[in-house]
């Protein structure tokens, strides 16, 4: 009897084994080989558009038979994380969107998981491409010899286009006794704006400062103006210090912007959900946001009068840059069995006729220049000024993401008096100097 | 014979083996190696080409002056749980441990913050604490007491306390419960004896109570530390860290490691140099806590 019962623990626990290590082994292996040939999945983290996604797959099954299987993982940061795990263990789905930095988005090509488009957009004398934006297609675009080791080509597809500007509340800049037409256009007359704002207990500035990336794109779009395009590059290059007095006048900006008390409260740890809800609720006269915006305000108040405009320049010298191009973009999956069918798709999804569905569905401005009928007139000032962005991902060269920190999180304390202008610059060029440093050391190994 | 059953013997615990081979001896075995690497989680990994050394563990030990602000940050949060937020769990605990009436009532009301998701709670005092429509500031006014108003969270002043207190408003039902099971294994009789010696409430709690619930004040310890010093979620939805770096903790510096600025092999290093720390603060409490004990 013990016999017996100590053979049927051992098979118990034995087929338990085998069972376990089967599903184990099965997870770990990669979905190309199983992927269906009939289905294109498409993963992605706009969870505003995805009753449009699943609309437009439905519309695209009806017509090819294809079934679009849109997976939405929100929020950002855990899309981030599940495409780099999926990246690892190569299960990358068909379609994926990339929330990354120029220098991530490279990773991803040189190891092989995503596939270079260009032949498909330089097909039918570039038809495809022409129809797009070319700010747009810049941001996914590798040129000859980068600095990254990718060879030469597009790697996305924008579904839309965005740029980040200063948006105002037309009433009360009214209120204010300031004509809301005429929004100021230089440094000083936003400082004298503000003023006038206060004295009405008027908030001047809003903008998701907590989330720090959005200071970066603030302060480049300065440096941009004082500085010019060549000076700020440079710096990145390495040659100009942080030190110098432009990068100080720019710092020093949101000195004077806590100085003359521009800022709303609590600006350093807002996350732009709650300036938004600042904003759209008139509590603030200005606010730093891109054009996803309109989307969200139209959500919050409808009835919010509001106008676009540049930053107010601070410098004649250059011109105002601010930050855009391809809002999100698709790339498709090099290891792939459905290239074909997911690069017919996304030239299906960019065609006019599902990009003005996005445009009317989403209020996101759509990536093919042709599907501008029907046009709201702030995004349609968005659109206007797409000839004025540049983005990280065009300049060819990047900064490291340490000195960005710092540079972030300094202007955070220059906002909460703990920082001069002057301090800060010695800091970040401190960064600078020991990451440029580690950099000639790894790549001279 | 002798030998089958040492090997079925073996076979008996070989899933187990296997299990925690994969899931615990597998990863820290990886995270170790990556921690000498110099890698950003999307290339493919070759250990040869991506590996530096002890560079990463160099770097963290003497260059990033963040890194410590965090762990003295998590470390200040800590002490405000160890003391603030487990005086306040033991006081409830012995009120709730006498007799009184809607007894189980209080112990369900002082255990639901701890069942409260933290993303919620943090969500929620963020809103309260908020500088522009905060419902503190709202109430600080209406009491007369404006002079007291300020942006709670934005403030550097203020920001790391404000966390660290819906910290404990969370975590103490926690030691609440502990120390309630702790109270209750006391003998009355204990307690009647010493009041027929004419020991008054206090001595009681002196002589009887502390020396007998030193082993649970040992576990709750342990539990604060280890699950104070990775609080990470709050930190998360209420500041992001800031402002500037006024409440980062070791955890949010281990993600803007990995995912800010794709340093895996930093944040690993990071991860170890952490654990070493948790595990070292445990080893010594415990050493203490036993020598307590004996004496």
């Amino acid at each position: 009897m013990n016999y017996l019962y100590r053979k049927i623990c051992l098979f118990f626990i034995l087929s338990s084994f085998i069972v376990f290590l089967s599903v184990f082994l099965t997870s770990c292996t990669p979905q190309e080989n199983a992927a269906n040939t009939e289905k294109v999945t498409a993963w992605h983290w706009m969870s505003d558009r995805e009753d449009a996604f699943q609309e437009l797959a439905r519309q695209y099954e009806a017509q090819t038979g294809i079934k679009i299987n849109f997976e939405l993982y929100a929020p950002s940061d855990a899309y981030t994380q599940k495409i780099r795990a999926a990246a690892q263990t190569k299960t990358l789905p068909d379609i994926f969107g990339l929330l990354a930095e120029k220098r991530d988005f490279a990773s991803f090509i040189n190891a092989g998981h995503i596939y270079n488009l260009t032949e498909d957009m330089d097909r039918d004398d570039g038809a495809w491409k022409d129809k797009l934006f070319k700010k747009a297609l810049v941001v996914n675009e590798f040129r000859e010899k980068n600095s990254f080791g990718v060879e030469a080509g597009i790697y996305g597809i924008p579904i839309d286009v965005m740029n980040i500007q200063m948006l105002y509340n037309k009433d009360l800049l009214a209120s204010a006794g300031w004509d809301p037409e005429a929004p100021p256009q230089t440094w000083d007359e936003f400082l004298r704006l503000n003023r006038l704002l206060k004295e009405k207990g008027i908030q001047g500035l809003v903008s998701g400062w907590g989330e720090i990336w959005m200071i970066y794109c603030m302060a480049t779009n300065y440096a941009f103006n004082i500085m010019g395009e060549e000076k700020v590059l440079d710096t990145i290059r390495g040659k100009v210090p942080y030190t110098d007095p432009g990068w100080i006048k720019v710092f020093d900006l949101f000195r004077q912007m806590r100085d003359e008390g521009v800022l709303a409260t609590g600006i350093v740890t807002m996350v732009n959900k709650t300036a938004e809800q600042l904003f759209a609720n008139n509590r603030a006269a200005f606010a730093f946001n891109g054009s996803w915006c309109v989307n969200v305000y139209s959500g919050m108040n409808p009835d919010l009068n509001y106008g676009v405009m540049l930053p107010p320049m601070v410098s004649n010298s250059h011109p105002m840059m601010i930050w855009g191009g391809a809002g999100s973009s698709f790339m498709v999956n090099k290891r792939s069995i459905n290239i074909a069918k997911a690069v017919d798709f996304l030239k299906w999804l960019t065609d006019d006729e599902q990009q003005l569905f996005l445009l009317r569905e989403t209020k996101n401005p759509p990536s093919n220049r042709y599907a501008l009928e029907g046009i709201e007139d702030v995004l349609s000032q968005f659109v206007d000024d797409m000839d004025s962005t540049t983005h990280p991902n065009v300049w060819g060269v990047e900064e490291f993401p340490v000195v960005i920190e710092t540079l972030n999180k300094g202007i955070q304390y220059i906002i909460i008096g703990e920082k001069t202008p002057e301090d800060l610059a010695q800091e970040v060029q401190k960064i600078k100097v020991r990451e440029l440093k580690r950099w000639h050391e790894r790549w001279s190994k | 014979m002798r030998t089958k059953a040492t090997i079925e013997n073996y076979l008996f615990v070989l899933p187990a083996v296997l299990i925690f081979s994969i899931f615990y001896i597998y990863p820290f075995y990886k995270v170790f190696t990556l921690s000498l690497c110099q890698w950003d989680g999307i290339a493919n990994f070759n250990f040869a080409e991506n590996f530096v050394g002890l560079r990463n563990f160099k770097e963290l030990l003497f260059q990033d002056r963040v890194w410590w602000q965090s762990i003295t940050q998590a470390g200040y949060i800590t002490l405000i749980a160890l003391t603030f937020q487990n005086a306040v769990a033991l006081a409830l605990a012995m009120a709730c441990d006498r007799d009184i009436k809607g007894g189980n009532i209080y112990r369900v009301i002082f255990y639901l913050p701890p069942v409260l998701s933290e993303v919620v709670v943090g969500l929620v005092w963020r809103w309260i604490y908020d500088g522009n429509y905060g419902l503190l500031n709202h109430w600080l006014y209406n009491l007369g007491l404006g002079h007291l108003v300020r942006d709670w969270l934005s403030d550097p002043k203020t920001a790391i306390t404000c966390v660290a207190t819906i910290h404990c408003w969370k975590g103490f039902g926690w030691g609440f419960i502990i120390f309630l099971a702790g109270l209750q294994t006391i003998p009355r009789q204990l307690y009647e004896a010493a009041r027929v010696d004419g020991a008054n409430s206090w001595q009681m709690f002196k002589s009887v109570t502390i020396p007998l619930m030193i082993p649970v004040f040992i576990l709750v310890s342990i539990l604060t530390i280890l699950g104070t010093m990775q609080v990470f979620v709050l930190i998360l939805s209420m500041t992001g860290g800031g402002p500037g770096y006024h409440t980062e903790v070791p955890v949010t510096r281990i993600l803007a490691s990995m995912i800010g600025s794709s340093r895996f092999g930093y944040a690993c290093s990071q991860g170890i140099i952490f654990g070493v720390i948790l595990l070292a603060v445990s080893f010594i409490q415990i050493r203490l806590s036993r020598r307590m004990n004996k004496a």
